[in-house]
């Protein structure tokens, strides 16, 4: 058993049906009587609906129904909610616009829905949806977040003059302008996050299921988190009693954030199964997908850095307009607030802080969080200033982060910006990974690189990031609208087997083997005789699921707490069963001892007796072993660590090309080092992804040209190297397990690692300003517009 | 409506189909098939692949009236019984794999390496997966097992 418990690279019980196609995804699940729902979506950015005809529609064979805006607002369906409630500065709550599923009056986004066609097969819904006229006046639109802000731009919202949606700050602004005026340097950038899209490989999907036996609903839908979809969808906008809505999420292909939410296609579903009293199925493509999913990221910022003569930081200043989108997706507003503005105190003691964020309508996407989710955009700026600062001052950028480091012993540690650090070790992963990648190695490899005609550079991150989501209290202060707390059952069976029943999900992190490795090992049985069940609203207790890294951390020590009662009372029927008293009892390895003697029961013996209590005192001792506990964090944790990256640039063509990449991050403890390592490897491969390859864009009138994965790049095998990922542990202190979670470290460490390299490889050309994505197109833009000319050879 | 006649996975199957039915479609629903994905609209994402007459093939991008004949092999067609294709083992022991959802267009693309060449470097396996798209493992480990399992189809 020495290697399935915790800490062990134990293979994963879930592959098998993957590895052999018997996963069960949305799309695969069909339902007796089924229809099949296509959506209209409207092809303008910004249109007023002068109205809808859908008579063409109706009468088209085995079409069911066509439902609009109308039809499920006069039935009372409500607005998708915002989950997260932010005030202005000057004291105001945001605006908050009505998001109905269906539009009403106005569309607002390309893609935003305008109808659903529901038929007997896909191409006759297909068929009819083009037969649905819809009469748009179609109205200027405004697409980017800075244009959004300025004087004269379309106005998505009349309740949102000026496209505001809110102007937050945190930090203390009069410390920082004091910091700033005695600073011996100030390194300012302008700084663009560009705006992704997720693009799990599974698209959405979701079926709509109505009992009329039993008036329950069933909604089978691609989410990371189906008792929050039960309970938003239930409570606020279709305004079902939750014992009879049940939401399954089965196997999820790929989340990143973008399967959190709850989307307009689910409600519609849903009520439209209802309606009709026949299940309705949706599947999005992938060019549907790119229109309606929500989308991430999207910052433009302007952000400065004030040193002193011996290059220790200051203070740090923000301003930061971020883009929502059209309407106000889930988590949305938190992403470049709280998510985002406490994170800007980065790994280092910079004492004084301020940020400065103004968040726009726009007609695009909503956008909301997508791995990392605010942290990615902090790390960018605090990384982006650091290594800037250090090249601007002439001093080694691992030097000069070393003078700012938070020192090992001064945890827990409150900065400026709100967070308490619990623990870390911040200059051990930063010589890890400098040693790894041979950095004092590296100016004789640029000298070869140059004598080649290559460029090459390389770039620091050092990150952390705040995880764990959340401490209730905490989120509830900030504004958030619910607790974040998770759930665990342990229900150990007669035969001594256990399911373990829990509130996160699983969409790729393994849980299935990660959570049997706790419980088993806890218990002392074989980790095949362990399941673990999540997904099904009917089945686990209520969990707010999986994202901001805290399946393990919340989820996980939820289980911990649920397997501590499970002890507590196996100890108690032990205790019976050998007729000693409870604080005799040992528990270890599997076994029940009387202290002192070699008197004992396994496991599975306790199990058996507890279901079969012919002796029990019942008044004292109840029969069965089925636990449960809720666990809310209290505090976030604080993953961190330091990549490193080496690039090489072609002059010629601009190819950028990495050729080392090193990732040493400390998560805590770690219960699977193998699940671990793909985490990293995967949040790496997108923070590539947003540094060179990918980029969502806009046109003028709000067409979005990058639909489709012809025109929108994500990074292929042969766009990535091996990467090289080592772990350091610092156990997080306030969990029961000490870990701290790993999935989105990758994604918030990449992009100024990448960038930086970058830019480091192409300042002796003079380029001085380059955004992300950092392309070949971009790259030789840049090198042939620089201050300093490419020499002749 | 036409028939289409094949053999998909050892069996022969008949159907009536509209003609535009790609083959992806019949697969999963058809046959209930559904190991075969659908990730994209473009032939891009490889999620698709299945095996035509010993070559991978995007099944988005075939009519099914295209496989008239012939010989196709889905994910489910690769272990024989209990026994798991080397590479759906190499998948398994290399942590190739993470949701899943590409997973069996990955390996069925990755058989196909195998039995061309028996000892890919990393190099050529990463040029091999260009029309496989994965958005969960950075790729790290599918090259592994890839090239473990290629080893493994030949050993």
């Amino acid at each position: 058993m020495a290697n399935e418990g915790i800490g062990a690279a134990v293979r994963r019980k879930e592959d098998y049906r993957f590895i052999t196609g018997q996963g069960t995804y949305v799309d695969d699940i069909n339902r007796p009587g089924q229809l099949y729902a296509v959506f209209v979506r409207s092809p303008h950015a910004h249109a007023v609906l002068k109205g809808i005809d859908v008579s063409g529609a109706a009468a088209m064979p085995g079409v069911a129904a066509v439902f609009t805006g109308a039809d499920m607002a006069a039935n009372g369906v409500g607005s998708l909610p915002c989950g997260w409630l932010i005030h202005s500065r000057d004291g105001k709550p945001m605006v908050e616009p009505p998001h109905p599923p269906l539009a009403v009056e106005r569309v607002r986004y390309v893609g935003d829905h305008v109808a659903v066609v529901i038929a007997d097969s896909l191409s006759r819904a297909r068929e009819a949806a083009e037969r649905v006229e819809v009469h748009y006046e179609p109205l200027p639109a405004v697409t980017g977040p800075a244009e959004a802000i300025g004087a004269g731009a379309p106005q998505v919202w009349e309740a949102a003059p000026g496209n505001l949606c809110y102007d937050w700050e945190i930090g203390d602004r009069a410390a920082t302008e004091t910091a700033f005026s005695k600073a011996h340097h100030v390194t300012r950038l302008e700084l663009i996050n560009n705006r992704l899209i997720p693009n799990a490989i599974e698209p959405r999907a979701a079926i709509g299921d109505f009992d009329r036996a039993t008036g329950e609903y069933t909604l089978y839908t691609t989410t990371q988190n189906p008792h929050v979809i039960r309970l938003l969808m239930g409570a606020f906008v279709l305004h079902i009693p939750e014992h009879k809505l049940r939401v399954v999420a089965p196997d999820v292909g790929g989340g990143f954030g973008s399967k959190i939410f709850h989307y307009a296609e689910e409600a519609v579903v849903a009520w439209a199964a209802g309606k009709i009293r026949k299940p309705v199925k949706w599947t999005a493509d992938r060019s549907e997908s790119f229109v309606s999913d929500a989308h991430g990221r999207d910052h433009v910022t302007t952000a400065e850095l004030a040193l002193d003569e011996n290059g220790k930081f200051l203070g740090m200043r923000v301003e930061t307009i971020a883009n929502l989108g059209a309407y106000l997706s889930t988590f949305s507003t938190s992403v470049p607030t709280y998510l985002y503005g406490t994170l800007l105190a980065g790994e280092y003691t910079t004492p004084a802080i301020y940020c400065n964020v103004k968040a726009t309508f726009t007609n695009t996407a909503p956008v909301d969080a997508y791995r990392g989710a605010g942290r990615p955009e902090a790390t960018f700026v605090v990384e982006r200033l650091v290594e800037t600062a250090a090249h601007e001052l002439g001093i080694d950028p691992a030097e000069l982060r070393r003078r700012n480091l938070i020192p090992p012993d001064a945890f827990p540690y409150a900065t400026p910006v709100a967070l308490q650090y619990d623990s870390g070790n911040y200059a051990g992963t930063l010589d890890a990974a400098l040693k790894a990648i041979d950095y004092a190695g590296f100016p004789a490899r640029r000298d070869a690189a140059k004598a080649q005609g290559k460029l090459r550079g390389i770039g620091i991150s050092a990150y952390i990031e705040a995880c764990g989501l959340a401490p209730s209290a905490v989120a509830g202060a900030l504004g958030a609208r619910a607790g974040l707390y998770e759930a665990a059952e342990v229900r150990v069976h007669p035969t001594g087997s256990v399911t373990v029943f829990t509130g996160t999900h699983s969409h790729g992190q393994g849980h299935e083997t990660t959570l049997a490795q706790v419980a088993a090992s806890r218990l002392g049985i074989p980790i095949e005789n362990v399941e673990v069940v999540h997904g099904d609203t009917a089945r686990i207790p209520f969990g707010m699921g999986t994202y901001g890294s805290r399946s393990l951390a919340v989820g996980g020590s939820a289980l911990a707490k649920a397997l501590d009662k499970i002890e507590t009372k196996a100890k108690k029927i032990a205790a019976h069963m050998l007729e000693a008293s409870e604080a005799d009892i040992e528990f270890k390895d599997g076994k029940f001892t009387v202290s002192g003697t070699d008197r004992s029961l396994a496991f599975g013996e306790v199990a058996l007796q507890a279901y079969v209590p012919h002796n029990f005192p019942h008044d004292e001792l109840e029969p069965g072993l089925d636990e449960s506990s809720f666990y809310d964090p209290v505090n976030f944790t604080y993953p961190a660590g330091c990549h490193v990256c080496e690039v090489e640039i072609d002059r010629d063509t601009g190819v950028t090309r990495i050729v080392g990449f090193v990732a040493a991050d400390d998560f805590g403890n770690i219960v699977n080092p193998m699940i671990v390592e793909g985490q990293v490897h995967g949040g790496i491969a997108q923070g590539i992804g947003q540094a060179l390859l990918e980029g969502c864009i806009y046109d003028e009138s709000g067409q979005l040209v990058t639909g489709s994965y012809m025109d929108y790049c994500m990074p292929r095998a042969d766009d990535l190297p091996s990467f090289t990922v080592m772990t350091q542990e610092t156990p997080c202190p306030h969990n029961p397990l000490g870990v701290k979670g790993c999935g989105e470290a990758g994604a918030i460490a990449a992009p100024a690692a990448v960038m930086n390299a970058v830019m480091d490889a192409l300042r002796p050309l003079g380029v001085e300003r380059l955004d992300m994505p950092a392309t070949p197109q971009r790259v030789w833009q840049a090198m042939h517009a620089a201050a300093t000319p490419l020499a002749a050879e | 409506m036409p028939t289409v006649s094949m053999t998909v996975n050892g069996k022969s199957v008949s159907a009536d189909v509209e003609p535009r039915t790609l083959l992806v479609q019949f697969l999963r629903e058809n046959l209930g098939l559904t190991g075969t994905h659908v990730g994209c609209d473009t032939s891009q994402c490889g999620a698709c692949v299945v095996h035509v007459d010993g070559r991978s093939t995007k099944a988005c991008t075939m009519l099914a009236v295209q496989a008239e004949g012939k010989n196709v092999t889905t994910i489910e067609g690769l272990a024989k019984g209990d026994e798991l294709h080397p590479m759906q083992e190499a998948f398994r022991e290399h942590h190739g794999l993470q949701c899943g959802f590409c997973t069996p267009g990955m390996i069925m693309s990755a058989v196909e390496l195998g039995m061309r060449n028996k000892e890919p470097t990393e190099e050529e396996v990463r040029h091999w997966l260009e029309g496989n798209i994965c958005r969960c493992t950075g790729y790290h480990n599918i090259v592994k097992a890839i090239m473990a399992g290629a080893r493994a189809m030949s050993a």
